[in-house]
């Protein structure tokens, strides 16, 4: 750093030309609390000169208080960011660092090695160019460098260092990093990992990291900077076709159009032809417009507007690909997924998926099988948790464009939302897709639902009673559906207990099994709808998304969810089936409203408090209802 | 105020790469920053019903509001400049605060805590904290709540502090303004999820990856006008606890028989002029100040004297809702 510092203080002009043009590198370092990394990071930015004073004193005075090398400065603390954590004594997210040298600017990705924290490492590396992995000399390959290989992997990281750490702890042995050497390269090679470059090193020492060691004279290849200045990341992306997904349709008045987006694949140039999908319109580029004026090329990573010579319809969410090879589009795959939340996936529930600048509904089945992080075994499981990889297929609410992962990590990776609380609580990539949504087709029926509805005196719907167990939901239902009975209408009651002695009598009641039990009731309703009936529907139904579901699968103005809202303690208080009682005494797990939760509706249509009306003047309501709604006259 | 900004010609450097550049494909690490922060900017509009960006006046104000013009052109960057003004601003940032969003065409909104404006709260009876936390953070709320804004973006950079180096790029706030550390969502990619329940706000910061120098080099290529209070400059200071503060008005309180100091001095951070420390530099170019930075051994924060209580206390005042 010498050479830079006398070329800011003689020449600063030049000194910003030379770092102007530094090129960017990404890279994320993997390892336990023991490894050394925060140590190693530690020291890179303090080499890179980067630790100021006022950090340096902090860094002295947080030393001597809670280091860990007896007084002298712990690089480590230069990283921990949170108090909570730096208490705690492990960095339990991702933390990103900034430095640079006179060939690069680096970002690093730090993130914690423990079991738990999968989440943490494949944020981190979906961004990274590079992967460092930090294995204790003393230790070698242990359970969690083959999790963190796997990892770096599967998000597409090509270039692995392994940075065998802690020589001076082996008397700087050549025997002891060949061993680990050897048997690391075995265990790569069934990863798929092949660009793997191993550095013995002493992050606390300072050997190899940037100076080149005087310990290891068996040594010969780089020292880790060394190594991170001039790694050649050939960009496969800026290779391919080209790819911009549209983010932003730029109008600033009738004569003006154009597509705003990153482009993240491929080169463009004004008279390229160009396919717009999931459309396939296809036209030519006029122009490339930036604030900068207009460009004679743009190249994969930029920011810029596009114009094209014809007046198509392209709105955010499309993709513009290279005319002559554009992206798959199609609405059921295979994929890769990771969870990344608390509560656990549930299969067939309807969660948000954004891919690219488009987001869709998605469904995710049950997984093809789970992914031990630890030794690669392949395991059935019925749903992911918190920090399970799992192969999974997905089915879309409609068509979208995308790329392999492996081909193009842009458009090939995808985030999976939580519809009600809108957290980010998975992620994957995609493998391909599915063959079959374009193999299953609808049978086309003569006696469409319509014809059917003609037949009676009022039209078809579907009354959905929620609530608690004990809120009078079946009471309520029983008196509506003799009501109507009366008054001419087609009716069926279907009943949660009744419904699970039969037709659901293999669903249990954790929340997966809950929402399968919702989803095929939801269907049910839906046929018979379909069949011109109005349905009866009482079930608990506790999660907002499944009668969201069951709403969305029938017709505008034929779904009256009817909240039975009885407060918990009335319905406690009444357990007429005496299994409050038995919920409380531990004999019955996941009961709604005890240990399992209930997602009262926000917008029922029909809301009947049982502490104010009776049973008798809560059905009027809910006929009231389907009158006003015109499903009964 | 001619000699407020670097001087404005037409060409630009960073959007057009070097020819070297060019022929090898790739993009320099700023010309990275740039079309990331770009690519931010225009997912947070696309998925915002009523998107702010906050404008403090400093020069990574400066950095971001020429980014939106970017982002956006032609069109003009299609949300308003909201200004949580404080009354004790340096007078050369409201002078050049009006001229900026009147450059960029958009509409500008000055918001003042009006309970402050009531009970003069100022940090000289007051104290810092009181003062920063009812100006600047109440201030803060109260001019998203009061416009309903459900996006702001802001200009902090990962690098300032150690607690902001795991701040996402898109920050969800509890309909108080809160945030909290355990219920930040993973970012990867570049897929940024802005969805949000109601009553929830986001705070979007498109140049997280940015450092100091990059903020700087970037205002040099660019050629953006900046607050002349960074260069230096003879100015009227006095002595507070080995801090040096401007008397930018007669509101500063001097001691018996105490007079300014004229000292060449300009500043690195700006914020209230009674809470910015000043720094005695003969840098008044953009250059110099560069060249002082890279020389430099104190970190940028240091002129801000809400740091000084500790140093987890940029953590908690976050948590309690200040950018």
């Amino acid at each position: 750093m010498a050479h830079a510092s006398e070329l800011i203080a003689d020449d600063i002009e030049a000194y910003l030309v030379s770092h102007q043009y530094k090129s960017l590198l990404r890279f994320i370092t993997c390892g336990s609390v023991d490894d050394g990394k925060s140590t190693l990071i530690g020291r890179l930015l303090y080499e890179s000169h980067l630790v100021f004073e006022d950090h340096l004193a902090a860094l002295e005075a947080d030393s001597a208080k809670v280091g860990t090398q007896g007084g002298e400065l712990d690089f480590a603390l230069l990283l921990d960011g949170l108090s909570a954590e730096r208490e705690q004594g492990i960095t339990i997210d991702v933390a990103y660092r900034f430095f640079s040298t006179e060939q690069r600017k680096f970002i690093v990705a730090d993130t914690p090695g423990h079991e738990q924290y999968t989440r943490n490492m494949v944020t981190g590396a979906s961004t990274a160019d590079v992967a460092v992995l930090m294995v204790d000399a003393r230790k070698g390959v242990l359970t969690q460098t083959r999790r963190h290989s796997f990892l770096v992997s599967l998000l597409g990281i090509k270039r692995v260092i392994v940075a065998v750490n802690k020589m001076d702890l082996v008397d700087w042995s050549h025997e002891v990093y060949e061993t680990i050497q050897e048997e690391y390269r075995d265990f790569a090679k069934r990863i798929g990992l092949d660009d793997i470059t191993f550095i013995p090193m002493s992050a606390l020492k300072g050997d190899n990291v940037v100076a080149p060691s005087q310990h290891m004279h068996w040594y010969h290849g780089p020292t880790l900077l060394g190594y991170l200045e001039t790694v050649e990341v050939d960009d496969d992306t800026a290779a391919g076709p080209l790819r911009m997904p549209v983010q932003w349709v730029n109008r600033p008045n009738l004569d003006f159009r154009g597509f705003s987006g990153r482009i993240v694949g491929g080169t463009v140039r004004p008279g390229d032809p160009v396919r717009v999908l999931p459309s396939g319109t296809t036209s030519t580029v006029d122009r490339i417009v930036t604030m900068d004026g207009d460009l004679d090329e743009a190249i994969a990573g930029q920011s810029v507007t596009l114009t094209l010579t014809d007046e198509i319809d392209a709105s955010r969410g499309d993709m513009i690909c290279a005319g002559d090879a554009p992206a798959e589009v199609a609405d059921q795959f295979e994929a890769h997924v990771v969870w990344m939340h608390e509560d656990e996936m549930l299969p067939g529930r309807p969660y948000l998926m954004k891919i690219g600048t488009r987001t869709v509904g998605v469904t995710i089945a049950h997984p093809k099988y789970r992914i031990d992080v630890n030794t690669l075994d392949h395991l059935a499981a019925p749903t992911l948790e918190l920090n399970e990889i799992g192969v999974c297929n997905l089915s879309l609410d409609r068509p979208v464009p995308f790329d392999p992962y492996a081909d193009n990590r842009e458009t090939g990776s995808f985030i999976i939302i939580d519809k009600l609380t809108q957290n980010t609580v998975g992620a994957g990539m995609l493998h391909f897709a599915l063959r079959r949504s374009h193999n299953i087709h609808w049978q086309e029926v003569r006696v469409d639902k319509a014809a059917r509805a003609d037949m009676n005196s009022h039209r078809p719907g579907v009354v959905w009673f929620t609530g608690l167990s004990g809120s009078g939901k079946s009471t309520i239902a029983n008196i509506v559906e003799s009501k109507l009975h009366t008054l001419g209408v087609r009716t069926y009651l279907l009943d949660g207990d009744n419904v699970r002695h039969g037709l659901n009598r293999d669903l249990g009641f954790t929340d997966a099994d809950r929402v399968e039990n919702i989803r095929r009731i939801a269907e049910v309703a839906r046929l018979m709808t379909d069949a011109g009936l109005v349905v009866l529907v009482s079930f608990i139904s506790p999660f907002r998304a499944e009668r969201d579901l069951a709403r969305s699968r029938v017709d505008d103005g034929e779904f009256v969810e009817v909240f039975v809202d009885t407060p918990l303690e009335v319905a406690e208080s009444r357990d007429p089936k005496g299994l409050y009682a038995k919920a409380r005494a531990g004999e019955l797990s996941n009961f709604t409203g005890i240990d399992s939760p209930y997602e009262a509706p926000e917008s029922a249509e029909v809301q009947l408090d049982t502490t104010a009306v009776t049973p008798e003047e809560a059905a009027d309501q809910v006929i009231a209802q389907l009158r006003s709604q015109g499903i009964v006259d | 105020m001619t000699d407020t900004s670097n001087t404005t010609n037409d060409t630009s450097t960073t959007s057009t790469p070097d020819p070297a550049g060019l022929t090898t494909g790739r993009l320099t690490h700023l010309q990275r920053l740039e079309a990331e922060a770009i690519h931010i900017m225009r997912e947070a509009v696309s998925e915002s019903e009523r998107p702010a960006m906050l404008y403090s006046v400093g020069k990574d104000s400066s950095v971001l509001l020429h980014l939106a013009r970017k982002a956006f052109f032609p069109s003009p960057p299609p949300f308003p400049l909201v200004h949580v003004d404080t009354t004790w601003k340096f007078s050369a940032m409201y002078e050049f605060r009006g001229r900026a969003a009147e450059e960029a065409g958009m509409e500008l909104i000055v918001h003042q805590n009006p309970e402050c404006v009531e009970r003069g709260i100022n940090p000289f009876d007051h104290g810092s904290a009181l003062h920063t936390d009812m100006w600047k953070t109440e201030g803060l709320k109260q001019a998203i709540d009061m416009n309903k804004f459900d996006l702001c973006f802001g200009g902090a950079r990962r690098d300032e502090e150690k607690s902001r180096a795991k701040e996402r790029v898109f920050s969800i706030r509890s309909p108080q303004h809160q945030w909290d550390p355990k219920r930040q969502r993973p970012e990867l990619w570049s897929i940024y999820n802005a969805r949000r329940s109601p009553g929830e706000t986001v705070r979007v910061f498109p140049i997280s990856n940015w450092t100091e120098l990059d903020v700087w080099q970037y205002i040099h290529l660019e050629q953006i006008p900046i607050v002349p209070l960074y260069f230096a400059a003879p100015r009227p200071v006095v002595d507070r606890d080995g801090v040096l503060i401007m008397v930018d008005d007669d509101r500063m309180p001097l001691d018996d028989g105490e007079v300014p100091m004229i000292k060449n001095v300009r500043f690195r951070t700006l914020g209230c002029y009674p809470l910015s420390g000043a720094i005695e530099s003969d840098a008044d170019s953009l250059t110099g100040i560069i060249q002082e930075m890279l020389l430099a051994t104190t970190s940028e924060r240091q002129g801000r004297i809400i740091d000084f209580d500790g140093s987890a206390s940029m953590e908690k005042k976050k948590q309690e809702g200040y950018f």
